[in-house]
């Protein structure tokens, strides 16, 4: 028996739940009002890359994601590497960054409502606190992982502080920003969504709500399934970009032979 | 002093100076929008020490456990059967990642559609966005058992329910509590929002609530009880991994 191809299992699998939801649906199995038949949901799908709304709302979702994740970046990287790399800074905040990373940062829409009313700023402020911490650990770890023979071998060959940094600050660095950034971008579009959601600001979040309020089923599903597919691709994308920065890095040497 | 007396020293100053600072820093503070820290520390007592603890603390635990005691139940089953099936694996790969992937907030008026605004709706959607930290991370720690372990295993005969209790989850066992770990914090994220959403009670909505009631120390003493309460259940949880994992070499490290 030939062996059966890498994606085929995933495929059969896909298109046979499709299927299965289909068939539910038509046969009145699930109820309709609430589970239509996933070709209709499909056609809704389609039939949004033609809308402009739609294009206006996934552009002010990625808005969101990425001002609120740039935000964060600027802010955990140097906060993180003055931290990870001095040990009084280390000692002393290490504590408040473990207490206030638990913290929930929904817990704060209330406050951003109130401060920011229910426009951009709001979305922006929760997705920039939000991607904070994840950035700013791996900035710390990554700071601390520094290698110090390679430290003191750039200072033994007298490198300059410009020919230190590049040569052996960053390359260490970088893959904890990589990283960083990959789970960042996830919490980003997940504080994005919710703030769209909860507060109403303009967005994916509240064309679903709107919606489901208005009983559109159809497309409350293909919004959803485009949140999905917005998440699995921006991850892809970060994947990709890394790839050439990392090339050189053993989590990606390995990645390659497997 | 050697430095690791001045590193305890900092490690537990730091913190109580920010506090002290912030309270002194915030004593005059006449913003209608951050009023002095000591009037939420006085709020937050008269609100949760414990005027509202029944009506608002417990419902929102209760849903919180509901819902990450079903993720975890359905996530390391599902998990076992994946990861201990190849071809299971490759078939279910694009749909976890895909469902993975969706914001999970995004899955709330699918909720609320199907299940109403009730607690099935919340604890449905808190287990829903918690099943899959913890069934990717017991498909993984399956497939990273030591070799030499699930040998010596088939080699003494042990099938069924002993190789599953004896070996394979007690093997992927540090891996299991790491997904449990990030789906505590993504349950009390859920159970938030959820209340923010629709809700009749519950400290998301307590807090929304005050925000429309312009009450803003209330507003605030919310806030403080969910960091609090994120810290302490991450804390509860790691108490529980060195229990549970006791034997287990890293989580001895760690417990050091």
């Amino acid at each position: 028996m030939p062996r059966p191809h890498r994606w085929l299992p995933g495929t059969v699998a896909v298109v046979g739940v499709l299927a299965v939801l289909e068939i539910a649906s038509r046969t009145g199995l699930l109820p309709r009002r609430w589970f239509p038949p996933m070709s209709d949901v499909l056609v809704r799908l389609v039939g949004q890359l033609g809308d402009g709304r739609f294009w206006t709302d996934l552009a002010q979702t990625l808005q969101g994601w990425a001002i609120g994740l740039l935000i964060a970046i600027v802010v955990a990287v140097p906060v993180g590497l003055a931290i990870g790399s001095s040990w009084w800074l280390y000692r002393a905040l290490r504590p408040v960054v473990e207490f206030l990373r638990p913290v929930p940062s929904v817990a704060l829409i209330p406050l951003a409502i109130l401060v920011y009313g229910s426009g951009i700023e709001t979305k922006v402020f929760l997705v920039a606190f939000a991607s904070l911490w994840p950035l700013l650990l791996q900035m710390i770890y990554g700071a601390r992982d520094i290698d110090p023979v390679a430290l003191e071998t750039a200072r033994s060959y007298r490198l300059r502080r410009g020919d230190t940094v590049a040569r052996v600050l960053i390359p260490s660095v970088l893959p904890y920003l990589a990283t960083g950034v990959r789970i960042s971008s996830s919490v980003a579009l997940v504080l994005a969504v919710t703030a769209e959601l909860v507060v109403g600001s303009p967005g994916i979040g509240r064309a679903i709500t709107e919606a489901q309020n208005g009983g559109d089923v159809e497309l409350m599903y293909a919004l959803i399934a485009v949140t999905g597919l917005l998440g699995w691709g921006l991850n892809a994308v970060l994947r990709r970009v890394e790839r050439p920065l990392l090339h050189w890095h053993a989590s990606h040497r390995l990645e390659e032979v497997a | 002093m050697n430095r690791r007396r001045i590193g305890l020293i900092l490690e537990i100053a730091v913190p109580l100076l920010i506090v002290v600072a912030l309270i002194l820093w915030s004593a005059g503070s006449t913003s209608f929008y951050f009023p002095p820290v000591t009037d939420m520390l006085v709020t937050f007592k008269e609100t949760w020490l414990f005027d509202r603890f029944g009506s608002d603390v417990v419902p929102s635990l209760y849903r919180l456990a509901a819902g990450y005691a079903i993720a975890t139940v359905v996530g390391v089953a599902a998990g076992v059967v994946i990861g201990s099936v190849p071809l299971a694996a490759r078939a279910a790969e694009p749909i976890v990642e895909f469902l993975r992937a969706i914001p999970p907030p995004a899955l709330i008026p699918f909720g609320i559609l199907v299940l109403g605004i009730g607690d099935t709706m919340k604890i449905f959607v808190i287990a829903v966005v918690c099943l899959w930290p913890v069934l990717l991370n017991t498909v993984d720690g399956i497939r990273g058992l030591d070799p030499t372990l699930t040998a010596t295993a088939r080699i003494y005969g042990i099938t069924g329910w002993d190789r599953l209790t004896r070996v394979v989850l007690p093997g992927s066992g540090p891996q299991i509590v790491a997904g449990m770990r990030t789906s505590l914090s993504l349950a009390l994220i859920m159970t938030v929002v959820s209340e923010l959403v629709a809700s009749t009670n519950g400290v998301g909505y307590f807090v929304l609530q005050s925000q429309r009631d312009f009450a803003i120390p209330q507003m605030w003493s919310g806030i403080i009880l969910l960091g609090v309460l994120g810290y302490l259940l991450n804390a509860a949880l790691g108490l529980v991994e060195r229990r549970v994992l006791a034997w287990h070499r890293h989580a001895t490290e760690r417990a050091r």
